[in-house]
């Protein structure tokens, strides 16, 4: 009879279940997969942005501020303006949140940066909200 | 692990470096956007002053720069969606080569007539064939 170790069942507990149950949020996960989502809702803002603005007809050359009155004249392009500045706002800001987590690596500087960063995003996104809402075409 | 005083260039191949250019795309892009929402927000202060602003758009060099925002742009997006496929498409891992060609190709073929476009009229006044 022999007596060599068979392999039978070993209670291996999974890799980092222990942390991953309770304490840990699906923070990042849900930040991975908004990239995606927001990345390719963007592909057709964006790109429709660009060739309406600076391709067809003439591009940034016709460009005024009579040009810009005409558009958000439509609440379509106010829409389309307001859903592309949040979505584009918060993808880049995610984005440069995780290159200044790979790049910085004090925790100090980590910390700062990042907090210039959503400084200056949550800035630019309340000022390009209202100022699509409050647009007045017959100002000055 | 690798930092940035121990250096973080591997050599990664294609894979590598479509990811290094979409990072630094993705960078410009965003920091063009924080000033691009403030110039439109002009359009609340005068629309001389919003006018005044965007003529320097309209200007040889700027025009110049403005194709290469949308080349940034679009390569950012054509190989965004070539990582989705990677992501969520059963056949992306396998065919995510032949994808960076297909990026590469397509951002030719669209790149080519939007730069004609959006350069023709600078060319032409720079060259006197136009009024």
């Amino acid at each position: 009879m022999s007596t060599t170790a068979q392999p039978g069942p070993v209670n291996i507990p999974a890799p980092r279940s222990s942390q991953r149950s309770s304490q840990r949020s699906n923070f990042e996960l849900y930040s991975w997969l908004f990239m995606r989502v927001s990345g390719l809702v963007l592909v057709f803002l964006v790109l429709g942005h660009l060739l309406i603005m600076n391709v067809l007809d003439g591009g940034v050359q016709r460009i005024n501020f009579a040009f810009v009155a005409g558009r958000w004249s439509s609440p379509f392009w106010q829409v389309w303006d307001l859903l592309m500045l949040w979505l584009a706002m918060l993808h880049g800001t995610n984005g440069m949140r995780t290159i200044i987590n790979d790049y910085a690596e004090r925790d100090q500087t980590r910390f700062w940066l990042k907090m210039i960063l959503y400084v200056a995003a949550g800035f630019t996104i309340i000022l390009g909200t209202l100022v699509i809402f409050t647009f007045d075409p017959n100002i000055g | 692990m690798a930092t940035m005083s121990s250096g973080t260039l591997y050599r990664g191949g294609e894979g590598m470096w479509t990811w290094v250019v979409h990072r630094i795309a993705g960078v410009a892009v965003f920091f063009f956007l924080l000033v691009h929402v403030l110039d439109t927000a002009l359009v609340r202060v005068s629309p001389q002053l919003y006018d005044q602003v965007i003529a320097s758009y309209k200007t040889p060099i700027v025009n110049l720069l403005e194709v290469g925002l949308v080349g940034a742009v679009l390569y950012h997006a054509l190989n965004g969606v070539r990582v989705i496929l990677v992501d969520f498409w059963a056949k992306g891992p396998r065919l995510q080569r032949q994808m960076t060609w297909v990026v590469g190709t397509v951002w030719v073929v669209l790149m080519l007539p939007g730069a004609f476009f959006m350069l023709k009229h600078t060319v032409e006044t720079m060259f006197g064939s136009a009024a």
